[in-house]
């Protein structure tokens, strides 16, 4: 496929246009959000409740056997808090841990869905065509009506993370401070996790519940990456999210057989496994990196401060000494030799070597004894 | 019932009852998404396999799915080691992009392979009794019960030989370690068997309901029990009863088995969540009350207690008195006196209350007990003496 091509539908077609608009606004509410889950470490809530979600959809179809967004929106919250509210109910009442409240509520939602889904669809009714585009997600499938309330309610999400933000970072970062400092820490979390479960209800008909979590998840993992401060976080989940949603239209637009899910689903991972490697600060590559320099320093350091000691037991500094008295320290290299040389605190002359005036006061600075004058 | 019928319901408890047995040691092991994530994540296994073979219960696609899945238990390892995301965020992305992976295959051949994504969600247990395995000419019945009952079997053999190391590492790994066992075998050997279960039920049942006949059993037996035999039993046999239950439940609606079997499953654990006796929540409710009442009773014998030593003031021992003294309505004074009356631990004389012998000897004991907050030891005593509770 080509980029440009798609960049030139984008303006001209106005069918793309509309669904172009609402994966990038979804992107970006699930991004913003996201980020909240990922910092209180409720990233397998989401799906969770994206798979809790289901039963919720189907429900609201069999009852009116309409299919207005506005009443999917509703079933899937509806169901959707159900299962987080069994899953805090079951981990907070009995023995059992989160996990098992999670895989348990998951599941059981998933398969009441499931089973719900089979019997609509063996009904003679033509109208249910279309409600299985829930599972994997079909961005072709949004209408205008979608896309506005996409835009009305995640518009809405963005604005209460706005108003609430000192409030949300005080709560991801130190909840028994927000407490301490008056806060409502519960009613806080209630309404922050109730956003997540908007977030993810939104998200539903473009990626589908079952990989839902993914995309609440991975453009905040990866902007994490990139940045210790909330805001620019937020700001970079927001527009990787937005990414992963117009990458996964564009698929979605040119081959009609790929669900869109799995593809916004994997270039949102892709973001994640380039910024895991790439990103300076926590990058595993520039870790590696500065690993590497810290122990060449540290080899470096360490041959100075034993030509230093050899040295300070003559009276002048500079006076030669062979390389094999080095012999008994095996820290030395031959290389680590020419790397001091280079920076011109030793000089070496035929199998010997002393140090230099910047080599001797550079020494002595290191030495232990000498430390904190 | 037709053969097909009773063959649906027959590979439905083996599945089942295979899912059960690791299902109870992730839970215990605080590892139950871990089975969420194998159980996607071995999508793209299955379908390469598929691609290969074509056989959905062929040998080389089992062991290719069971190689994914382990790959997906390494691949959250290494995302957590590396420090920069926690151990639930791992799981959250390591397999959903390994499951778009195998639906983006599948999408892809969707023309060359009989393979779509329903069967991938909810597996077609409903054409299983017609894969069948022969052998020459004879019959041998369905392929799939073969291949989840030999699963089976290889677990319940790996239960019988390991079960003192299983229990061991899940409930106390230092203990394990320093006795030998290396956690990190059982570990992994642990995550083999799940992948392997997970595989071969995937084709019966599909990709998310593997985890609830994992999950759900397990859970449901864990509020009934603290015995690990009698919670595998459980488990077991609440599996086995989802698999019949789901399967008539799927009949009546005319809805999806596996489906079914996971809300019936739902169901279960929820009735075990109210009415267990041990953690259920309606006879906690009627515990905690019982517990309040005997609690007063117990305050109020030791008062007594206290007040008969000789040259204290017999007047607070008058039920006039008590009263004010503990700030009881009337209803909670007369229910303490009548309480105790009954048990035989006072009796009252000119509206005074004195001690029994037997209510002399609880107190002491049970007084006892509640000082080094020896819980067990105090209940015991309270079955002894006590012929009406509270």
């Amino acid at each position: 496929m080509d980029p440009s091509a798609y960049f030139s539908l984008l303006f001209s077609d106005y069918t793309l246009r509309t669904i172009s608009l609402g994966t990038v606004l979804m992107g970006i509410v699930c991004g913003v959000l996201g980020s909240f889950a990922l910092l209180r470490r409720r990233s397998l809530l989401g799906d969770a409740v994206s798979h809790a979600a289901l039963p919720g959809i189907v429900l609201a179809f069999m009852i009116t056997g309409t299919k207005d967004p506005w009443l999917f929106f509703l079933g899937a919250i509806l169901s959707g808090l159900a299962g987080a509210v069994w899953i805090i109910g079951i981990s907070a009442r009995t023995h059992l841990k989160t996990d098992t409240s999670l895989g348990l509520v998951l599941s059981v939602f998933f398969g009441l869905g499931i089973l719900l889904l089979t019997m609509v669809q063996r009904q003679p009714n033509a109208n249910q065509a279309g409600l299985d585009s829930f599972l994997f997600g079909q961005a072709a499938t949004l209408m205008v009506s979608d896309v506005i309330m996409i835009a009305v309610v995640g518009l809405g999400s963005l604005i209460l993370v706005a108003v609430f933000w000192k409030e949300f970072k005080l709560l991801s970062f130190d909840p028994q401070y927000a407490g301490t400092l008056g806060f409502k820490v519960r009613l806080l979390d209630i309404l922050l996790t109730s956003l997540i479960v908007v977030a993810i209800v939104l998200g539903l008909q473009t990626v589908g519940v079952v990989l839902m979590s993914a995309m609440l998840l991975a453009p905040a993992a990866a902007a994490r990456q990139w940045t210790n401060s909330l805001g620019t976080m937020v700001l970079l989940a927001g527009i990787f999210g937005a990414l992963s949603g117009l990458t996964g239209t564009a698929f979605s637009t040119f081959s009609d057989k790929a669900a869109t899910g799995p593809v916004i689903v994997l270039s949102a991972t892709l973001l994640v496994v380039v910024s895991f490697f790439f990103s300076p600060g926590r990058g595993l590559l520039f870790k590696q990196i500065r690993l590497y320099r810290n122990r060449k320093s540290l080899r470096l350091h360490k041959t100075l401060s034993v030509m230093y000691e050899i040295a300070s037991a003559h009276e002048e500094f500079s006076h030669p000494h062979s390389v094999s008295i080095l012999n008994d320290f095996r820290g030395y290299s031959k290389k680590c030799l020419r790397e001091l040389e280079a920076r011109n605190l030793i000089v070496l002359k035929e199998n010997t070597w002393m140090l230099t005036r910047e080599g001797y006061e550079q020494a002595e600075m290191d030495h232990p004894e000498n430390q904190g004058r | 019932m037709s053969n097909a019928q009773v063959e649906i319901q027959l590979i439905a408890v083996v599945v089942a009852a295979a899912c059960a047995i690791p299902g109870v040691f992730l839970v215990l092991r605080k590892m139950a998404m871990i089975s969420d994530a194998i159980s996607h994540a071995i999508l793209p296994g299955i379908v390469a396999g598929f691609f290969l073979t074509q056989d959905l219960s062929s040998p080389w696609l089992v062991l290719m799915a069971t190689l994914t899945g382990m790959l997906t238990v390494v691949l959250v390892e290494v995302t957590h080691k590396t420090g920069l995301v926690k151990e639930d965020a791992a799981i959250g992305l390591v397999f959903p992009a390994m499951f778009s992976i195998g639906v983006i295959l599948i999408a892809r051949y969707a023309g060359s392979i009989h393979l779509d994504t329903d069967v991938v969600l909810s597996g077609e247990i409903a054409f299983a009794p017609f894969d069948r395995l022969y052998a020459g000419q004879t019959d041998l019945g369905p392929k799939s019960l073969w291949v989840m009952g030999g699963i089976l079997l290889i677990s319940l053999i790996l239960l019988f030989v390991f079960f003192k190391e299983l229990k061991i590492s899940t409930f106390d790994p230092e203990l394990a370690a320093t006795l030998g066992f290396s956690p990190v075998l059982l570990h992994y050997s642990l995550m083999l068997l799940t992948s392997v279960t997970t595989v071969g039920a995937f084709d019966a049942v599909g990709a998310i309901l593997v985890v609830a006949l994992m999950i759900v059993p397990a859970g449901i037996a864990y509020l009934l029990t603290s015995k690990l035999k009698t919670m595998l039993w459980l488990a077991v046999g609440a599996g086995a009863l989802s698999a019949v239950a789901g399967y008539w439940l799927a009949r009546r609606l005319d809805g999806s088995i596996p489906g079914s079997m996971a809300v019936v499953l739902g169901f279960l654990f929820l009735l075990t969540w109210l009415f267990s006796s041990r953690h259920g929540m309606i006879p906690g409710i009627f515990r905690l009350k019982r517990q309040k009442k005997e609690y007063a009773l117990l305050t109020f014998l030791l008062h007594v207690k206290n007040h008969s030593a000789p040259g204290q003031d017999p007047a607070e021992r008058d039920v006039a008195h008590l009263y004010g003294h503990f700030n009881w309505t009337g209803k909670t004074a007369r229910m303490v006196l009548n309480l105790a009356g009954k048990n035989n631990l006072i009796h009252m004389q000119d509206q005074r209350v004195s001690l029994t012998t037997k209510g002399e000897t609880f107190t002491e004991e049970a007084v006892g007990y509640i000082i080094f907050n020896e819980k067990a030891a105090l209940e015991n005593t309270k079955g002894r003496f006590l012929l009406f509770r509270g």
